[in-house]
C-alpha cells in the first residue's frame, strides 16, 4: 500500500529530525545527576548506578518475562477498549437520547480514580489478569469512546450536505467522507487511550499481580533496591517511547497529513 | 440522454411559486416567486442575512420546502458553496473529482478531467497534491468552483464563488461562465454582492432584501452577456443606483460587512 511504503520513505528524514529531542534527553540526564550528588544514591540513584542496574536486569530472564506479561495485558486492555469503544462510541453518537444518556456516565467513569478502580477490581476478580486488564480497559475505554461518540455526533454537517448535493452513492459516502471523518476523531484517542493503557497497566501491576513490570517495582522498593527501581521505571519510558516515536507518530504523520 | 423533440414541456426551467420560509419562529423568506429558464442567469443580490443562501438551498433541494412550491426540471445541477466545503483529507484535485466520483467516472478519466478543469480556472500543477489547508482561499473557492463546473451540468447554483478571488480571476471565470451560457446552454442561479458582478452575468436580477427576505425589485437585462462592455455595464448600476430603494438595500448591507468586518 502507498501509505505504508510513504512511511518507510520518511523515516530516515523523521529520525533525524529527533536530533532535538535526544538534545533535551541529555539535559534531562544533566539534572538527574545534579539531584544524585545533592540527594544521595539512596533517594535518587545517579544515571550511571540506575543504567548499570538496568543492565544487570537485562541480563536477567525475569525482566523479559515480566515485560511481556504486562506488555500483553495492557494490549489486551488497549484492544479491548479500541473495539468497544469505538463501536459503542459510534452507536451512541448515532442516538441523540443516548449520546446524552452517556455522558454523565462516562463522566462518571472518569472521575473515579483508577486506583479506586484497581480496589474494586481486586475485590471482584482477585489477584488475576483479569483486574488488571479491568482496569486498563475502564481508564482507557472512556477515552476511545467520547472520541467515536464526538466523531458520529458530527458526521451530519456541512459536508454531508456538501456530499448529498452531488447525489453521492451511499459506499462513497462511507469511504470518502463518513469514515476519514471518523478516523480523524477516533485516532488520535486510540493514541491517547494506549498511552493511557500504559501507564494504568503498571500501577494496576503493582498493587494486585505477583507478575509483571509493576510487581517488579513493587519488589525493589520492599528492597529499598531505588536503582533497580529506576531502572524499571527507565524501561517503562524506554517501551512508551519506543511504542510513540517508531510505531505510532510516522502512522500519524502519514495518515494525518491533511490536519493543520 | 435522447430527449423527446419539441414540446413545450422539455425546455427545462427552475420556478419558485409562493415561496415562504422560517426557522423556528424567524420568517427568513417572505413570498419568492420567478422563473429561471434554460440558457438564463438569475442573480440574487442583497444583504447578508437577507436569506440568498436559504433560497438557494429550497432551489437545489438541499432544504426541504414548506410553504409554496420550487419546480425544478433541469435534468443535471451543481452547487458552489459560499463556504468551499472541501473534504480536508483529499487532495485539491481528489477534491474536484470528487463530484465524477459520485457520478460513478472512472478514476483515470476523472483524473484528467479534473486536471483539465482545475488548469482552465488558473490552478497549477503544484496546487492540485495540495490539501485544502495549504491552499488559500482563493484557490479553495477555484477548487469548489471546478468540482461543480466539471460536471457539466444544465443549471449551477452559485452562492458567491467570486468572493475571495482577485479581479483578474474573476473576470477570467465570469467570461468561462459566460461562454457556457451562450454555447451549451446553461443555465446559472447565481448569489453575489457585486452589482457589476450581476450586472455582468445576469438575464435578471433579484434584489432580495432582508427581514423577513423578500424581492423588491426585479430588473431584466436584455442585452447579450457577451457584448456588455464596461461602459454598459457602468451605465447599468448608475440606472440600478438611482433607485432609493437598491440604496437602502445596499446601504444597509455596506454597513452590515463594516460591522463584521471590525
Ligand atoms: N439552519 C438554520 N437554522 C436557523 N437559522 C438559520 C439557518 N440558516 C440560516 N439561518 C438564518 O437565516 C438568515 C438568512 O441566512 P442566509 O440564507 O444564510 O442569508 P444570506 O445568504 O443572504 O447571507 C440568517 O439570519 C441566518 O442566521
Ligand atoms: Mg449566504
Amino acid at each position: 500500500m502507498n501509505a505504508i511504503t510513504n512511511i518507510l520513505k520518511e523515516f530516515p528524514r523523521y529520525l533525524w529530525s529527533g536530533w532535538g529531542a535526544i538534545a533535551s534527553l541529555f539535559l534531562f540526564l544533566a539534572v538527574w545527576d545534579l539531584g544524585n550528588q545533592i540527594n544521595g544514591s539512596l533517594t535518587l540513584p545517579s544515571p550511571k548506578e540506575t543504567f548499570i542496574a538496568l543492565w544487570q536486569l537485562m541480563q536477567t530472564a525475569q525482566l523479559w518475562q515480566d515485560v511481556q506479561i504486562t506488555v500483553e495485558r495492557a494490549l489486551w486492555g488497549f484492544l479491548i477498549s479500541l473495539v468497544l469503544g469505538t463501536f459503542l462510541g459510534m452507536l451512541a453518537g448515532n442516538f441523540v437520547t443516548a449520546s446524552m444518556m452517556s455522558r454523565p456516565i462516562i463522566t462518571l467513569i472518569m472521575g473515579v480514580p483508577p486506583i479506586a478502580w484497581i480496589v474494586l477490581a481486586l475485590i471482584w476478580f482477585g489477584m488475576s489478569d483479569e483486574s488488571v486488564i479491568f482496569t486498563v480497559v475502564i481508564a482507557a475505554f472512556p477515552i476511545v469512546f467520547v472520541g467515536a461518540l464526538q466523531g458520529a455526533r458530527t458526521l451530519e454537517g456541512d459536508l454531508n450536505d456538501m456530499a448529498n448535493s452531488f447525489q453521492t452513492p451511499l459506499w462513497m459516502k462511507l469511504t470518502d467522507v463518513y469514515f476519514p471523518h471518523m478516523f480523524s476523531y477516533v485516532f488520535p484517542a486510540w493514541i491517547s487511550a494506549l498511552g493511557m493503557s500504559w501507564k494504568v497497566v503498571v500501577m494496576a501491576e503493582l498493587l494486585s499481580t505477583p507478575d509483571g513490570i509493576g510487581a517488579s517495582l513493587a519488589v525493589a522498593r520492599s528492597h529499598f533496591d531505588s536503582a533497580a527501581a529506576m531502572a524499571l521505571v527507565v524501561i517503562m519510558v524506554i517501551i512508551l517511547l519506543l511504542i510513540e516515536y517508531l510505531l505510532l507518530e510516522p502512522i500519524k504523520r502519514e495518515v494525518e497529513q491533511w490536519r493543520s | 440522454m435522447a430527449k423527446l423533440a419539441t414540446t413545450e414541456n422539455n425546455t427545462p426551467f427552475l420556478q419558485a411559486s409562493q415561496l415562504f420560509h422560517r426557522f423556528g419562529p424567524t420568517e427568513i423568506l417572505e413570498n419568492i416567486n420567478f422563473t429561471l429558464e434554460a440558457g438564463k442567469v438569475i442573480s440574487i443580490v442583497g444583504p447578508s442575512g437577507g436569506g440568498k443562501t436559504t433560497l438557494l438551498h429550497l432551489c437545489g433541494d438541499l432544504l426541504d420546502v414548506t410553504d409554496g412550491k420550487v419546480i425544478n426540471r433541469f435534468e443535471s445541477q451543481a452547487f458552489a458553496f459560499q463556504d468551499a466545503r472541501l473534504l480536508p483529507w483529499l487532495t485539491a484535485l481528489e477534491n474536484i473529482a470528487f463530484s465524477l466520483k459520485a457520478k460513478g467516472v472512472a478514476k483515470n478519466h476523472r483524473r484528467k478531467l479534473a486536471a483539465k478543469m482545475a488548469y482552465r480556472l488558473g490552478l497549477v500543477k503544484e496546487d492540485l497534491d495540495k490539501f485544502p489547508k495549504d491552499l488559500s482561499g482563493g484557490m479553495r473557492q477555484r477548487v469548489a468552483f471546478a468540482r461543480a463546473l466539471v460536471l457539466e451540468p444544465e443549471l449551477l447554483f452559485l452562492d458567491e464563488p467570486f468572493s475571495a478571488l482577485d479581479i483578474g480571476l474573476k473576470r477570467e471565470l465570469q467570461s468561462l461562465l459566460i461562454e457556457w451560457v451562450t454555447n451549451k446552454n446553461l443555465s446559472i442561479f447565481f448569489i453575489t454582492h457585486d452589482l457589476a458582478e450581476a450586472v455582468q452575468l445576469s438575464d435578471e436580477i433579484l434584489v432580495l432584501d432582508a427581514d423577513p427576505g423578500r424581492i423588491v425589485k426585479r430588473v431584466k437585462i436584455e442585452k447579450c452577456q457577451s457584448e456588455r462592455d464596461g461602459e454598459f455595464i457602468h451605465q447599468q448600476i448608475r440606472m440600478l443606483l438611482d433607485d432609493p430603494l437598491i440604496i437602502e438595500t445596499f446601504e444597509l448591507n455596506f454597513n452590515n460587512r463594516q460591522q463584521e468586518a471590525s
